[in-house]
């Protein structure tokens, strides 16, 4: 049975009073696949309030460099939880080395991100900028790559050592992908 | 549920105070759920909850930011400035609408 009460307008709790609440990501990984999990926490995290600094270093510069910010790849390889369309059969390994298959399993991974709307990296990198998120380029890896500022989307605020990592996420929560 | 006065109307209200029925809300009585929160409604923030409101009858879901920005074309960093620290959520409820559910 359903009840009715009448009682005074509550009204929701939007947490401006409460505390600031901080959480860093650190993006390691140029894979497609592994592009978007730290986008999209952060992208939840601004929308809460939260302040977010995201930390892209080795394989993760791939992400904020404007060479290769828009062709991410994703392999079939490796992954053992590929299955067959609409299935649960699992696709065999030896079909993700066929020449092909990656730009294949690419396209067909960035079709089904884009029908749920969800934007591609470089998209995806200015709504979060706009959004507030400060974007850090790690120093030995743009050494290691021959990188600089140029190279690399406008958004992010500087290249920055491991020193200055560790002292802009104290206090934050940080999560390594 | 539960009914709660808001504006001297009484309405159907979820435990945190968000409107439950899309006709019983009313643009009086969005701009009573804003003040509620401290927003002073202005044409930039009604536009934004019309098409919340519109977009909402349309699909059967609230929109979610990106949605906003991209259907709408009101840049992210309006809404941000519009309905500081959490625009979805704080648009859902003054436009009488559920939290939106999409992540992105």
């Amino acid at each position: 049975m359903t009840t009715t009460q009448t009682a005074p307008a509550v009204v929701p709790d939007f947490g401006d009073d409460a505390e600031d609440r901080k959480i860093c990501f650190i993006c390691s990984k140029g894979n497609l696949d592994m592009a978007y999990p730290a986008l999209i926490m952060a992208n939840g995290a601004l929308t809460e309030g939260v302040e977010v600094d995201i930390f892209f270093t080795f394989w993760g510069m791939d992400m904020i460099n404007k060479g290769t910010w828009n062709d991410l790849q994703f392999s079939m390889l490796g992954n053992t939880a590929m299955h067959m369309p609409g299935s649960t059969k699992h696709i065999p390994q030896g079909l993700g080395g066929l020449p092909g298959m990656t730009g294949y399993a690419t396209s067909m991974l960035k079709k089904q991100i884009a029908d749920l709307d969800v934007p591609e990296v470089p998209e995806f990198l200015e709504m979060l900028h706009d959004m507030g998120a400060r974007l850090w380029a790690c120093k030995m890896s743009a050494d290691m790559m021959d990188l600089s500022l140029d190279d690399l989307y406008e958004g992010v605020e500087d290249i920055i050592n491991v020193n200055d990592f560790i002292e802009l996420s104290e206090g934050a929560q940080t999560l390594f992908v | 549920m539960s009914q709660a006065t808001i504006a001297g109307t009484e309405v159907a209200v979820d435990e945190e105070g968000f409107m439950t029925v899309y006709d019983e809300w009313t643009e009086d009585l969005g701009g009573a759920l804003a003040s509620n929160i401290g927003i002073e409604m202005t044409d930039r923030h009604w536009e934004a909850i019309r098409f919340l409101r519109d977009d909402f009858k349309a699909q059967g879901e609230t929109p979610t930011l990106r949605r906003v920005t991209t259907a709408a074309g009101i840049p992210t960093k309006d809404l941000f400035q519009l309905f500081p620290k959490k625009p979805a959520k704080k648009m859902a409820y003054v436009a009488g609408l559920p939290k939106p559910k999409g992540c992105v």
